[in-house]
């Protein structure tokens, strides 16, 4: 019973076996892959491990304060290393399972039909201390 | 009537209807809806029969359930509308309840979830709140896990040992959210404790109330984790310790030991010291010794180091850390504690901030994060 956080990289993972840009994809697999995250999101509401899926807009902008404690922004950056595009958040009962859920949500389809194999990043969340500490 | 009250008369409430002749994943889900029913109605309109209000209730809530499942597979009605003659069972019914709930098919997420359900009487949506889970994911986990026991079938139910692990769970989940999960697991083991002749059930309801009974010393009003030397002992529940270490010592007396016995006879010696100093180190010591032979875990070990460290000092501690596997959680914790005892405060300091890295928790990384600091700022002012 633990929460993992499943991040999806728009850049600065690894390179998938499976690397051509959605762009680039017909748009029939386009659809194929979109409609698998769906099934992918439901089918893990059936198993009750869902917590949450988000995407997240490509471009982000850095906010700082300002002296008179106003927002001052910058960029975006074009150039930024890690770029996350969005994730899932399971609840789950072993380490093992998040594993290998992030492996099953790797094998998407992307162009080709072919599994993406794309990398996940897996984070484990903090959650309370146990009233029982020994 | 309160929650709690109502609560408590769901798992019998649930028995009546399946010997009924309901089976038991409809019935679950026709009392949820009576318990919702009443949670809704009561405040207004309490009934003068609680329980039959609730038999009533759910008992038609299940004929309306079965009819449109069967409607739905072959449009006909086939479920009798009077019920049968309510058999008096000579079995233990609600017993059974907790061994289908910890069916060692499930798995512990999923026992915990129809535990708290179909014994504790919560609502999906408390559950669901309790986990952080949305009430959806709850819900879908709860009727696969019912799934799952019809599946294997009701005849091969869990045990008080798989229960009390699923209770074990409850209770260590902690305080977090709408329902006191803690007090939830206490009233549950005292129910079990209570059905179940096993002196271990009786251990680990003692283990529980004496760990409930400083709840209040164990977080500062910040939140902050407040370790047990530290702990103001003036606030620790001492009714509930009496009761905790009565229930152990009648538990002990039966020679029966076990882990949960184990580990509430080395709570019950640090309740019964006035203050730190006084904390019997050599007792329980050699209460972890018995733990080990019963229960040899990394956990265990790791926490009989610290023990150690106490009753013999430092390095015998450390000696006793040096055996156990550097994997287990909070080695690092223990280990930088152990040095700074030994001397070695520039050591302390870099595991003290090691420790902070890989803390499972928030509170745990803060606490060991401020322990860095300690440590870095006594070195700068004797430096």
């Amino acid at each position: 019973m633990a929460k993992y956080l499943l991040l999806k990289h728009y850049q600065g993972a690894p390179e998938p076996v499976n690397c051509i840009p959605m762009s680039e994809w017909t748009p029939q697999e386009v659809s194929d892959h979109i409609r698998f995250m769906q099934d992918f999101g439901a089918r893990l509401e059936e198993t009750g491990e869902l917590v949450d899926a988000q995407g997240l807009a490509p471009e982000g902008r850095w906010v700082t304060a300002g002296a008179d404690g106003q927002p001052i922004t910058d960029g975006p950056f074009a150039e930024t290393k890690d770029l996350i595009a969005g994730w899932m958040i399971v609840d789950v009962d072993s380490e093992e399972r998040a594993y290998q859920l992030a492996a099953e949500l790797s094998r998407a389809p992307g162009a080709g039909g072919e599994p993406i194999h794309e990398w996940l990043e897996v984070r484990a969340f903090m959650e309370a201390p146990p009233t029982i500490e020994g | 009537m309160d929650d709690v009250a109502l609560r408590a008369l769901v798992p019998h409430v649930l028995s009546v209807l399946v010997r009924r002749g309901a089976d038991f994943a409809t019935a679950e889900d026709a009392v949820q809806e009576a318990l919702i029913r009443a949670l809704r109605t009561w405040p207004d309109d309490p009934p003068r029969d609680p329980e039959g209000w609730l038999v009533t209730v759910a008992w038609r809530a299940f004929l309306d359930m079965a009819r449109s499942e069967s409607a739905r597979r072959d449009r006909e009605l086939r479920v009798e509308v009077d019920p049968p003659p309510g058999e008096v069972s000579a079995l233990d019914d609600t017993l059974h309840l907790y061994f289908l709930c910890a069916h060692p098919d499930l798995t512990p997420s999923s026992a915990v979830a129809l535990t708290l359900r179909a014994v504790g009487g919560l609502t999906t949506r408390q559950i669901a709140e309790a986990y952080l889970v949305p009430e959806a994911t709850m819900a879908q986990r709860i009727s696969r896990a019912k799934r799952t026991v019809a599946a294997a079938g009701v005849e091969r139910p869990g045990d008080v040992r798989t229960v009390m692990r699923v209770l074990y769970l409850v209770f260590n989940e902690g305080y977090s959210g709408d329902v006191d999960l803690a007090a939830e697991a206490i009233r549950l083991t005292r129910q079990l404790a209570s059905q179940a002749d096993d002196p271990e059930a009786d251990g680990l309801l003692a283990l529980m109330l004496l760990h409930h009974a400083r709840r209040a010393s164990r977080t500062s009003p910040d939140g902050a984790l407040v370790p047990l030397a530290e702990q103001d002992r003036s606030r620790w529940d001492t009714a509930t310790i009496a009761e905790g270490v009565a229930i152990l010592q009648a538990a002990l007396a039966r020679d029966r030991l076990g882990e949960y016995q184990c580990q509430a006879a080395i709570a019950a010696l640090h309740a019964d010291a006035p203050r730190f100093d006084d904390t019997d180190w050599v007792q329980i010591v050699e209460w972890y010794d018995e733990l080990l032979r019963v229960a040899d875990t990394p956990v265990v070990r790791l926490n009989r180091a610290v023990a150690v460290g106490e009753a013999d000092g430092a390095p015998a501690g450390l000696a006793a850390l040096a055996t156990v596997d550097e994997g287990v959680p909070r080695h690092t914790a223990v280990a930088a504690h152990l040095h700074e005892r030994n001397g070695d405060l520039e050591l302390a300091a870099r595991l003290y901030a090691d420790a902070a890295r890989s803390a499972p928790n928030l509170a745990e990384r803060d606490h060991q994060t401020r322990q860095a600091a300690r440590v870095n700022q006594l070195l700068r002012e004797s430096g």
